[in-house]
């Protein structure tokens, strides 16, 4: 049974392993009560259609009364396009919370070439909330985008 | 002027139904509208008051108050507490999907005249009469006991309804099936995908029909934090739709009323209706 991982591999490395990347970056506060924020990053097409979700960041290891997955609605602009309807967690989307500095999440393979709206939110326990839009191509169109106050700069690349 | 007494009473009543012709305003306030996952509990205050949503007049009554689960079964309120100007109670919400919690109120009230003597129809308001010797007050509970011999039989017929409405992860629409009886809403745009930058759509029915040329109030609250009420006031078209913009991300307050002569119960010249519910509009 090991060859079949194997082989399966060996695709991934022949074609493109992903359709782009994206670049989160959480910047370093100096506040009083500093919490990691829940992030959802996801795409939206831009001639319309399902917004699909990339990646959510929260609580994963939070259980009981009030699970880690009870402040997602937090996340409200992700939350109202799609959230709301996902089961979490999420196999290769959901993840634990992370810290301040750069993070790369690959875009899945099978996302359609076309032109998309990429959309990273930010919500943090005892602060604020911000949305970072970017304009993106998939596969080749490389675009920027930066936060002012919970987000640092928010990139795609190839 | 004893003749003019009983009919004041009359009068009393019909304006001590909760509708938009009392200034005060009838409202319920839930802590949060759209919840994560189905261990959550909502808190709701219930008050009636001028401004939105401070309470600051008189607290309303929960015994009426209604719930909804999203498969349209009957749920309850817990917790239930009245204070001197609030209200409150929580709702568990432990199923997906979108809740109603509210008030449907149907009540009659008018007069009739018995052998001369004028009555009136419906529960007494105000205080008793004064001295032991006074006459009791000529009135009835209910239309059904209207007596055999009664003349001039006047009777309004009000239809109230005061809803609010919960969503648990996605939203989904059985609550909001209207049941063709009175003023129900309708709305296009469910009450939980609001947002301050996108219009919304609401149709207003009665009896099932659009309802054409009604006047629905909006009215944001946190007034003390702005100078204006900014308030709106909206019409609805023929298909009994108004196109709601928001001016900012907040609570509103709706309000539309109505009245026709198309009541149900015999000897009902009029029909009033009046509904009402709060919309939380989250920022884009």
């Amino acid at each position: 049974m090991r060859s079949i991982p194997l082989l399966l591999l060996g695709g991934a490395i022949a074609v493109p392993a992903s359709a782009g990347t994206v670049t989160v970056t959480i910047p370093r506060l100096n506040v009083a009560e500093y919490h990691k924020p829940y992030v959802a990053v996801w795409v939206e097409p831009v001639g319309g259609g399902a917004p699909r979700t990339i990646a959510v960041w929260y609580d994963v290891k939070l259980l009981g009364n009030e699970p880690g997955t009870k402040w997602l609605s937090d996340l409200r602009t992700w939350w109202r396009k799609g959230g709301r309807s996902m089961a979490m967690p999420a196999d290769g989307v959901s993840g634990a919370t992370r810290g301040p500095g750069r993070h790369t999440i690959p875009l899945p393979r099978n996302l359609r070439p076309g032109n998309y709206v990429l959309n990273v939110e930010a919500a943090r326990e005892t602060g604020g909330r911000e949305l970072v839009t970017v304009p993106i191509t998939v596969p080749s169109g490389a675009g920027n985008a930066t936060g002012r106050t919970e987000l640092g700069a928010v990139t795609f690349s190839r | 002027m004893r003749s003019l007494a009983p009919s004041l009473l009359a009068a009393v009543a019909v304006l001590a139904i909760p509708t938009s012709a009392s200034a005060h305003r009838q409202w319920l306030l839930p802590s949060e509208t759209s919840v994560s996952g189905t261990d959550s509990w909502v808190t709701v205050d219930a008050a009636i008051s001028n401004d939105l949503f401070y309470p600051d007049h008189v607290a309303m009554q929960t015994g009426a108050i209604n719930v909804t689960q999203p498969d349209g079964s009957e749920g309850k309120i817990q917790n239930a507490a009245t204070g001197r100007y609030r209200s409150m109670f929580d709702v568990q919400i432990d199923k997906p999907g979108t809740w109603k919690i509210g008030t449907f109120a149907t009540n009659v009230s008018g007069s009739f005249k018995l052998n001369g003597e004028d009555w009136t129809v419906g529960r007494r308001r105000g205080p008793p009469p004064a001295g032991a010797n006074a006459a009791p007050p000529r009135t009835v509970a209910t239309v059904a006991e209207i007596p055999a011999g009664a003349t001039d039989i006047k009777l309004t017929e009000a239809i109230n309804r005061n809803e609010v409405f919960v969503t648990s992860d996605a939203p989904t629409a059985i609550v909001l099936k209207p049941t063709g009886k009175g003023l129900e809403f309708d709305p296009q745009t469910h009450p939980s995908d609001l947002v301050a930058n996108e219009p919304a759509k609401f149709r207003f029915l009665i009896d099932s029909k659009p309802a054409a040329g009604l006047k629905v109030t909006l009215v944001p609250g946190g007034k003390r934090f702005r100078d204006a009420e900014s308030a709106q006031e909206l019409t609805t078209g023929a298909d009994g739709v108004i196109d709601v913009r928001w001016p900012f991300a907040g609570v509103y307050w709706l309000n539309v009323s109505a009245s026709d002569a198309n009541s149900s119960i015999p000897n009902a010249a009029q029909r009033r209706m009046s509904y009402t519910t709060t919309l939380e509009v989250p920022a884009p």
